[in-house]
């Protein structure tokens, strides 16, 4: 053959030009994958019976890729989304913003008044509601009851940071591999520091004080990373400046953790017997308080937003209403079992005998997620809302490198005093350059 | 005192077992990989690790049943040898230009392309971003096949140029003496004599689109996302997936792996091209 490429690159342009088209409305959803969202992209099988006009295509991608992938797309109005999942923290910028459309005129089945207050207060900006919470989360403390009961200890509905680390010391038998506590020890936003800034309200502390100037080498950010280092350094597994929620969780569910402070979804893993080898030991406890017991638990949603740049916005609020609905709760009991109910959203699902017989854990996931009040989260007043974030953009990279100074004083590469100097310095940078003072 | 021979023997013996301690610290993660694939949840984050255990095929299924691969392997596919081919249309004639008629700026001009190389990405996402929007390429697999080649080009060219460097010119003085045009003698010529160049470079192509992470997750959603995207969307922060994670790692590096082993003897001339100069 004189051209051989000839055939190869016309084929290759028929096969790159055929994308397919479909006369049905697309609404593509870009998501995160755990276990309530598998369910949900399983589950979506049903809304799409009963919409055949409406055809779903899905993106699901780690965290922290979702959340760049969705930036960029929504900030250049790319419009390659129709249904965005974001948490709490993003739903109050960028709806400020003018990124997201404002859910108004919702049916009046969907039951607005039943989503918890705490979860649509913070996903509404000036009044108006700009995601719909598809499940939302607060932190408690997990505990194992057997050990507990070994050693004589009990736990108390609420107990203090200082009994913790008595507990944990007690409990702490390295040679057994049985460490007293896990907690979040990774550097990032909103890994270690989701902990860290619950630990620090706990404290006394807070991010900014009212004119946004950080505080972190006042006394009380010194004390609570003080604490956080002698306790998870002296009663913590090797390696805890490694560990996120995963590694945690992991840890706990095969035996390792004596006590663990993290987030409420961890409930339902924690008592399956699939996952869990302590299924039938676990214990629920509040989140720890010292000083105050204010922005001791954290709250945070994963919702579903319709990005402004979208052009299937009537679609696609036909689905965020569907896979929010109580409808959808009954759904998933009927198909998951009823534990599988997307927690923390709605008053109903806690209403229901039923599930509270069958989740152990749902009494402190709600009494938790009731207590959490990003609008009046620190012993002292500030010009923020939030708990574990404060909602202001240059949150994440500020609390990313914070992470990573408290990170390397648990590692021992710094001092408490030295990673705190550095971490008030680099906020006061960011904060002057972003012109919150001068 | 150790003979000549023997000491030869124990050289060969010691540099042996070196390359081989080499190659299994190099090949282990992809095993333990496979080995976790085929493991429950609870098997897969058991500590300490276990070694032997009764194998499952359910992550597979779960795959299966959750996404469809062969959609994303399929846009790799084309993908990958859709960049490879347009970088080698561009390549061969630059490389042939570059090394039979060199000028001043040549050199310079090759170390140029290649520092575009060192420019981070995310650097330019945002204007790439919206070109992208701005064409309609968003999502296509146009889009990625024209990002790739321009992503490979330089490397592409060097490699190529490499491969060119290494013929005599005197054969090419030789075909044109007996009449043939600029397009016989790449054709019919040059092409021939570094097919071993050029197998290498496509290969090397080919693993490098198939592998990009960076640009695959950022300009596509679903129509033309490949099989890192596929991979991407096993990933997670909250609840225990490394079974899974490994099962859909495995069958995204599955395809290029045997790729790279049929094709091994080319990939290893094309790294080791100039190696001996």
């Amino acid at each position: 053959m004189k051209y051989p490429l000839i055939p190869a690159v016309l084929a290759l342009s028929i096969t790159l030009s055929s994308q397919a088209s479909n006369a049905a409305t697309t609404v593509t959803i870009g998501t995160v994958n755990n276990a309530d969202m598998i369910l949900m992209q399983q589950l979506s099988e049903e809304f799409e019976r009963s919409h055949p006009d409406i055809d779903l295509k899905w993106v699901v991608l780690e965290e922290n890729t979702l959340r760049q992938r969705l930036t960029t797309d929504i900030a250049t109005k790319g419009g390659q989304f129709d249904v965005a999942t974001i948490g709490l923290y993003e739903t109050g910028i960028w709806g400020a913003r003018g990124w997201l459309t404002a859910l108004e005129n919702l049916p009046a089945d969907y039951a607005l008044d039943d989503i918890l207050p705490a979860v649509r207060d913070g996903l509404s900006v000036d009044g108006k509601l700009y995601a719909l919470p598809f499940y939302a989360e607060s932190s408690m403390t997990y505990y194992r009851t057997d050990l507990f009961e070994q050693a004589g200890l009990s736990m108390p509905e609420q107990p203090t940071w200082e009994q913790i680390r008595d507990f944990a010391k007690v409990l702490h038998k390295p040679e057994r591999e049985q460490y007293g506590i896990c907690l979040r020890g990774k550097a990032g936003w909103g890994e270690n520091m989701a902990l860290v800034s619950t630990l620090a309200n706990a404290f006394g502390a807070r991010w900014f004080d009212e004119k946004w100037r950080p505080e972190f080498t006042g006394a009380e950010w010194s004390g609570a990373i003080g604490f956080y280092v002698d306790l998870l350094g002296n009663y913590g597994p090797p390696g805890a400046s490694t560990n996120g929620f995963n590694e945690n969780l992991a840890l706990f569910n095969s035996g390792k953790c004596a006590l663990w402070v993290d987030a409420t979804v961890a409930g339902s893993f924690a008592i399956d017997k699939s996952q869990s080898k302590v299924s039938e030991s676990v214990g629920f406890a509040l989140a720890p308080k010292q000083v105050t017991d204010k922005g001791t638990s954290w709250l945070w949603a994963w919702s579903l937003a319709i990005p402004a740049s979208s052009d299937a916005k009537e679609a696609a609020t036909e689905f965020v209403t569907w896979a929010t609905s109580r409808d959808y709760s009954r759904l998933v009991a009927e198909k998951a079992g009823i534990t599988a109910i997307p927690p923390g959203t709605r008053q109903s699902t806690y209403a229901l005998e039923s599930y509270m017989q069958a989740a152990p854990f749902a009494r402190k996931t709600l009494e938790s997620l009731n207590r959490a009040n990003p609008r009046d989260a620190t012993l002292k007043p500030v010009p923020y809302t939030g708990i574990q974030v404060v909602s202001i953009p240059e949150f994440q990279s500020i609390a990313t490198q914070v992470g990573k100074l408290v990170s390397g004083a648990l590692t021992g590469q710094m001092s408490v005093e030295q990673a705190m100097k550095s971490a008030q310095s680099l906020t006061e940078r960011e904060m002057k350059r972003a012109a919150y003072y001068k | 005192m150790l003979t000549l021979k023997q000491t030869r023997s124990l050289r060969t013996l010691v540099l042996g077992s070196l390359a081989w301690l080499l190659a299994l610290t190099l090949f282990f993660p992809i095993f333990w990989m496979v080995l976790t694939s085929f493991k429950t949840e609870v098997e897969a984050f058991a500590t300490p690790p276990q070694l032997f255990f009764s194998p499952t095929l359910e992550n597979y299924l779960h795959i299966d049943s959750r996404s469809d691969y062969f959609h994303f392997a399929w846009n790799s596919l084309v993908i990958s040898f859709g960049s490879t081919l347009a970088g080698m249309l561009l390549a061969v004639p630059a490389a042939y230009s570059m090394a039979f008629f060199e000028t001043r700026r040549t050199k310079s001009t090759l170390l140029w392309m290649l520092s575009t190389k060192m420019l981070p990405p995310v650097g330019v996402l945002v204007p790439i971003y919206l070109l992208f929007k701005s064409a309609g390429l968003l999502d296509t697999r146009l889009g990625l096949v024209i990002v790739y080649t321009l992503i490979n080009l330089p490397i592409m060219v060097w490699m190529v140029y490499t491969a060119f460097k290494e013929i005599p010119k005197d054969i090419l003085e030789a075909a044109r003496l007996d009449g043939a045009t600029t397009t016989q003698e790449i054709c019919r010529v040059l092409l021939p004599i570094s097919k071993g160049g050029l197998a290498s470079t496509i290969l090397l192509s080919l693993i490098l689109c198939w592998n990009e992470a960076f640009w695959s997750l950022n300009l596509t959603s679903s129509a033309a996302a490949p099989l890192t995207a596929l991979v991407a969307s096993y990933s997670s922060p909250e609840g225990l997936f490394w079974a899974k994670l490994s099962a859909v790692s495995t069958l995204a590096c599955a395809p290029i792996l045997i790729f790279g082993w049929l094709c091994q003897k080319q990939l290893v001339r094309g790294l080791s091209f100039g190696a001996v100069k």
